[in-house]
């Protein structure tokens, strides 16, 4: 039996479904010390003075830790490849306090009571100073963010602390004003997403003992183990040989928890008092202290020949990193890599950006990572472009989308576009959506209208020529084997397809594979489930390893027979000769436990030199309401080329979360602040993110193109799914009522209030 | 986090409603709101133990106990006759069936929210609150009281003559409302509340008598009227901006539920 | 004080303190399918059956199940295996940690609703809140089981 392109269920279902104690708290031993955190109610301010005493007096409190007591040396939270693009400016604590909830003590104890009780104890007091708060200007504002000499950037990336910059670039190819100036039909607009919450259910959370050999063991809801373990380090100031990461089953992470956001708390008490502790972030410190999406405002422009083509586009990204600068200087560049090789005609083009800090919530990885934003902007303008010569949107994007063996202009990570199936994506959508007879809208005659819209996206999958993956399968003595990982399964089933794709190179049945994943001082590195990477680099170290010992075992069956590996063959059950001598796995596994010098274990890392780009359409039809602004998403139909999907049923639902997520973005998720700085939307009763009732219907299909550096000829999927509802959704309610929201979210009072506005422009 | 002292499960309303005369005392609903804040109660009283949970129909009225969840209002069948569906409609939208199976009537209607759908809902019937103390008083009248010490027994609802239609505006299915809007012919007289301004819900005044004998008035004349009644209360009624909506979009939305409201009454009335 | 109650069918004795929430008392008790995604009563991972009715436990004062039958999904392991199976085959379990609480109100829906149409089912477990799956992939599981009951009824 094959298993790649099976919809396999998920190998940890049953224990998923049934409830059973698999996740982080569920593990913590009960003699943890509680950790939580004194936060500031203030965005930019001094603590001059902290007094603890009262707080160590409550019983029960094991300690309380301040600026005073931790390392001061800046290290970063960013769940990266050493040496980080991001830039070192954090303390465990410091005296400098830059957002509304950031941390200003660590109180542990025995009993949550106490530890309560403590937190109202402590006594601080603060110099406030005034905040940067609006993007616009954050930049060479005299109120710095990070005025401290001591702020490092490992990798220049264009920062400057004195300017309130994390990272700054300009990218340029051809003369972009001269080819702007000579096209036919121009757009220049400003599109503005803002900071939305991954919201995984699982808030952040992490446990901390001291194990036998004195070393700190961290257990975490983690996407990234193994740089967990370095921050760590860095953090507490010590090795990281000192550190071990275990990771058991997450729930969910989205990119929130590529961020290291709860370890450093509990890693520095348990470190410091010898006793295990934990911390578990309430949903309200989980919205205002951790690793959102980064706001971002993309100002494009976009110019086309008269028959359509483009042929420039001038993109600049303002994007807000927030008060540290995790993922700032990263994110922001996928909003030009990942938007303008969507027009593969483009021959000129300019990328500049800058990402600013400012005194809010710091921002981090969130699935799409700057993609989501920047496809956004060009998808947008795209469209207006389409309606400015008169042109179908669909017929605009045949004429320039990305095509398989051409350009991808603007996308460094591949030399050409190797598989893309982009044409037959946007040929489905448009069929399955209905788009020739609904476009642009249907009145329904109740006062209320209908409209399509379509958009495209591609990602990358996995970090071009820097991001690791790693396998480490062996045969087990009975015949079966254990593949050991270091990526993270965060409930996307990673662990159930790399085991359906080894249990295929190894021609046995799943059930012989046992998956392991993730301990850091057994696992084989990987640089964690991020970027795309896992189906994608991981497998193919899953492969290589798997192919390698395949070769091993088939020469140590040779061996035993006798006869040479030309002589035979291994088909997966047993090394065979032609003339019917045989020994089969169980026999040669066990042999290879006794008396010999060799090993039948394999461990490869892979790290690809290209990130080939998976793409997808698009297609939503919503309903809305002419008065009210009313938006009913009533279907949304996505068509992908992931390559060959793995497993199916995953892959889609992957696709079908990921548009949940995105509609969510475009209609309603927009993390607000008071003018003091202060997140009004800091639970769930505040900050929705849609129900099942939002999203009635999503509906999704594969186009599969065969990338040939892929495993078994796949790409990625899990970020690319989240890119298309923003913008198809806006080019929808463009079509339904000729309202263009370019400011996200676009809710039922933008919508409303813009036909007022047009319906009065046109009496005039 | 919530803090109680002492938890008391009451064994009459007469020993409830002297335990909630001492200083930081409170009545227990189904504490969904009452949990998220940071209070520290000396004395929660509890009256679920006294068969308060439950809807009783007689030929007048409902009586619904103070203690009788929202998801009990949204699925009670002579409710819902009675309301033509509104009373489900105006609670359907509140979080989710689990919520609504904690979330009592009574906490509904005693907190007199500004956000609250039951309100909006009740206020457009002919209901009354029995309070422990004060006895039976309209909730038209109880809905401007300051909150007090007394005890929110029961809320009756009058089988008086009604029409009556339950609107709202949401920027997503279960958020808290944008605008509520629930009008009614109670006996052949027209109300009109609005909600959710974000302010608490207030009874429109007729006060130019725009829908004075609305029954009686033929199609045309009755659209006419709920489109001048809608421009008339979009003036007189009071919106602020939240983070879900400015007041300019409210005021709109008040027009166009209330027209909405009216026409849909009026088209049933014909 | 002390509060006398059904957990999971077994009868139980227990000291509860008075702001003592249920879930947490249950997670006390080894019920760790229970789970909190927020501090609002907005998620519906908490949910469990109190006297048959889903009820979110986050709100909950531990004292009020005084007499009551508690059941968690810890009581309904071979239901929640049988149902599991039609999530398993969709993909729709994800991440698992909403799982629980989800569940338990499928059972509850299962017992008040007969034979739900998408809207009603939709409409019933919107407290439920997952962020993995985008809840289509959990729609087709439902629809899927109720067609297997329905053909499982029909067999008898």
């Amino acid at each position: 039996m094959k298993y790649v392109n099976m919809p396999v269920p998920k190998t940890d279902a049953m224990s998923l479904v049934t409830g059973k104690p698999v996740y982080t708290d569920d593990l913590a031993p009960s003699d943890c010390l509680i950790v939580k955190l004194l936060r500031s109610p203030h965005a930019n301010a001094w603590v001059e003075e902290i007094k603890t005493d009262a707080a160590k007096k409550i019983e029960g409190i094991e300690c309380v830790l301040t600026y005073e007591d931790v390392s001061h040396k800046r290290f970063t939270l960013a769940g990266q490849t050493a040496p980080e693009i991001s830039p070192w400016d954090r303390y465990i604590i410091d005296k400098h306090v830059r957002f509304v909830g950031d941390t200003v003590a660590i109180v542990a104890g025995e009993t949550e009571e106490a530890v309560d009780k403590a937190l109202k104890r402590i006594k601080v007091k603060y110099r406030v100073e005034d905040a940067v708060l609006d993007i616009h200007t954050a930049k060479d504002n005299p109120i710095l963010v990070h005025p401290e000499e001591d702020w490092y950037m490992p990798i220049p990336a264009g920062g400057d602390n004195r300017r309130n910059l994390c990272s700054s670039n300009v990218e340029e190819v051809g003369d972009v004003d001269a080819m702007l100036e000579k096209c036919a039909y121009t757009v220049d607009q400003v599109y503005h997403t803002k900071a939305n919450q991954q919201t995984m259910m699982e808030t952040f959370r992490t446990y901390c003992y001291m194990d036998h050999f004195q070393r700190l063991t961290v257990v975490s809801s983690t996407q990234i183990p193994f740089h967990v373990r370095r921050i760590v380090g860095n953090a507490l100031n010590i090795p990281s040989s000192k550190v071990r990461v275990i990771k058991p089953r997450i729930g969910g992470g989205f990119g929130a928890k590529q961020t290291s956001v709860s370890e450093v708390y509990p890693a520095l008490v348990t470190w410091v008092t010898g006793k295990p502790s934990k911390i578990v972030f309430s949903r309200k410190e989980s919205m205002i202290a951790s690793s959102p999406r980064h706001e971002m405002e993309v100002h494009i422009r976009m110019g086309a020949d008269e028959n359509g083509i483009v042929k420039a586009i001038d993109l600049y990204t303002l994007s807000n990193t927030g008060a540290y600068g995790e993922h700032g200087p990263t994110t922001v560049g996928l909003s030009g890599h990942k938007s303008i090789a969507l027009y593969r005609h483009t021959e000129a083009y300019r990328f500049a950006y800058d990402v600013v800090y400012t005194n809010m919530q710091a921002a981090g990885a969130y699935r799409g990572y700057g993609a989501t934003q920047g496809i956004f902007a060009v998808e947008s303008a795209a469209d207006e472009l389409a309606h400015k010569m008169g042109m179908d949107p669909v017929k605009f994007r045949e004429l320039n989308m990305p095509m398989e063996g051409e350009a991808l202009p603007g996308y460094p990570d591949v030399p050409i576009n190797g598989s893309c199936t982009m044409d037959k994506c946007l040929a489905r959508a448009k069929e399955m959506i209905g788009w020739d007879e609904k476009y642009p809208f249907r009145d329904m005659g109740n006062g209320k209208v209908r409209g399509v819209g379509i958009a495209m996206a591609m990602q990358g999958s996995s970090i071009a020529g820097l991001d690791v993956g790693g396998a480490d399968i062996k045969l087990n003595e009975d015949g079966s084997y254990t593949l050991a990982l270091g990526c993270s399964d965060m409930g996307t089933g990673c662990d159930t397809i790399l085991a359906q794709m080894a249990a295929d190179c190894l021609d046995t049945d799943m059930k012989n594979i046992v998956v392991f994943s993730v301990d850091t001082d057994i696992s084989p590195y990987d640089s964690g489930s991020y970027a795309s990477s896992t189906t994608y680099a991981t497998g193919n170290a899953v492969m290589q390893a798997c192919a390698e010992l395949r070769k091993r075992i088939h020469s140590f069956g040779a061996q035993m027979l006798e006869v040479s590996v030309e002589e035979s063959d291994f088909d997966g059950t047993a090394v065979r000769t032609e003339d019917g001598k045989e020994v089969t796995l169980r026999q040669i596994a066990l042999k290879a436990t006794a008396g010999i010098c060799s090993e039948l274990q394999v461990v490869k890392e892979y790290s690809s030199p290209i990130s080939p780009p998976p793409f997808m359409v698009g297609a939503a039809e919503v309903e809305i309401d002419k008065e009210t602004g009313q938006i009913d998403v009533i279907d949304y139909v996505g068509v992908i080329d992931c390559g060959t999907p793995i497993n199916p049923n995953l892959a889609r639902v992957q696709a079908e979360g990921g548009i949940g997520q995105g509609i969510g973005m475009v209609l309603y998720e927009d993390v607000q602040y008071t003018e003091k700085g202060k997140i009004r939307n800091n639970s769930f009763m505040q900050y929705k993110i849609p129900n099942r009732m939002d999203i009635p219907s999503v509906r999704i299909e594969f186009e599969s193109s065969y990338e040939k550096t892929g495993p078994f000829g796949a790409k990625s999927i899990g970020e690319l799914v989240i890119d298309t509802p923003c913008p198809a959704i806006a080019n929808a309610v463009y079509n339904a009522t000729g309202v263009r929201v370019r400011e996200l979210p676009i809710t039922p009072e933008k919508v409303a209030m813009g036909i007022l506005a047009k319906e009065a422009g046109e009496k005039v | 986090m919530l803090k109680i002292k002492n938890y008391v499960k009451a064994e009459s309303l007469a020993q409830a409603y002297e335990l909630n005369q001492k200083k930081n005392a409170i009545v227990l609903g189904g504490m969904v709101w009452l949990k998220m804040g940071n209070r520290n109660i000396v004395t929660a009283i509890d009256l679920s133990g006294l068969g308060l949970d439950s809807i009783t129909e007689t030929d007048e009225e409902f009586v619904i106990g103070c203690m009788t969840s929202l998801h009990a209002i949204e699925t009670h069948k002579a409710l819902n006759e009675y309301t033509g569906g509104a009373v489900r409609e105006s609670v359907r939208h509140i979080v989710g069936v689990q919520f609504r199976n904690c979330a009592t009537v009574g906490g509904s209607i005693f907190g007199r929210f500004g956000f609250s759908d039951v309100l909006t809902m009740f206020l457009a019937m002919d209901t009354w609150v029995e309070l422990y103390d004060r006895g039976r008083i309209p909730l038209t009248e109880f809905v401007l009281m300051e909150k007090d010490n007394d005890i929110l027994v029961n809320v009756i609802v009058k089988k008086t003559p009604l029409n009556t239609v339950y609107l709202s505006q949401r920027n997503n299915s279960t958020d808290f409302p944008v605008l509520t809007c629930a009008v009614s012919l109670i006996d052949g007289e027209a109300r009109t509340v609005i909600g959710a301004r974000p302010g608490k819900a207030i009874v429109v005044e007729d006060k130019e008598g725009i829908l004075k004998g609305f029954s009686e008035k033929d199609p045309r004349e009755k659209k006419e009227a709920a489109a001048s009644f809608a421009a008339y209360a979009a003036e007189q009624v009071v919106t602020d901006k939240n983070m879900r909506a400015s007041k300019e979009y409210r005021t709109l939305l008040v027009k166009i539920l209330t027209r909405r409201a009216w026409e849909e009454i009026g088209g049933r009335e014909s | 004080m002390n509060i006398t109650f059904w957990l999971n069918g077994k009868k139980k004795q227990a000291e509860v303190e008075p702001s003592e929430l249920l879930l947490d008392f249950l997670r006390k008790n080894s019920c760790y399918s229970v789970k909190r995604g927020c501090e609002t009563a907005n998620c519906g991972l908490c949910t469990v059956l109190m006297d048959g009715r889903p009820v979110l436990s986050c709100s909950m004062l531990a004292a009020r199940a005084d007499g009551k039958k508690i059941v968690t999904l810890e009581g309904m392991q071979d239901e929640a295996k049988e149902f599991g199976a039609f999530m398993a085959n969709e993909g729709s379990e994800q991440c698992g940690f909403c799982n629980p609480g989800f569940i338990m109100n499928v059972f509850a829906m299962l017992q008040e609703l007969e034979d739900p149409t998408e809207d009603e089912i939709r409409e019933y477990l919107s407290g439920n809140l997952c962020r993995c799956s985008g809840f289509v992939g959990q729609t087709r599981s439902i629809l899927k089981f109720l067609d297997y009951k329905k053909r499982q009824e029909e067999g008898k």
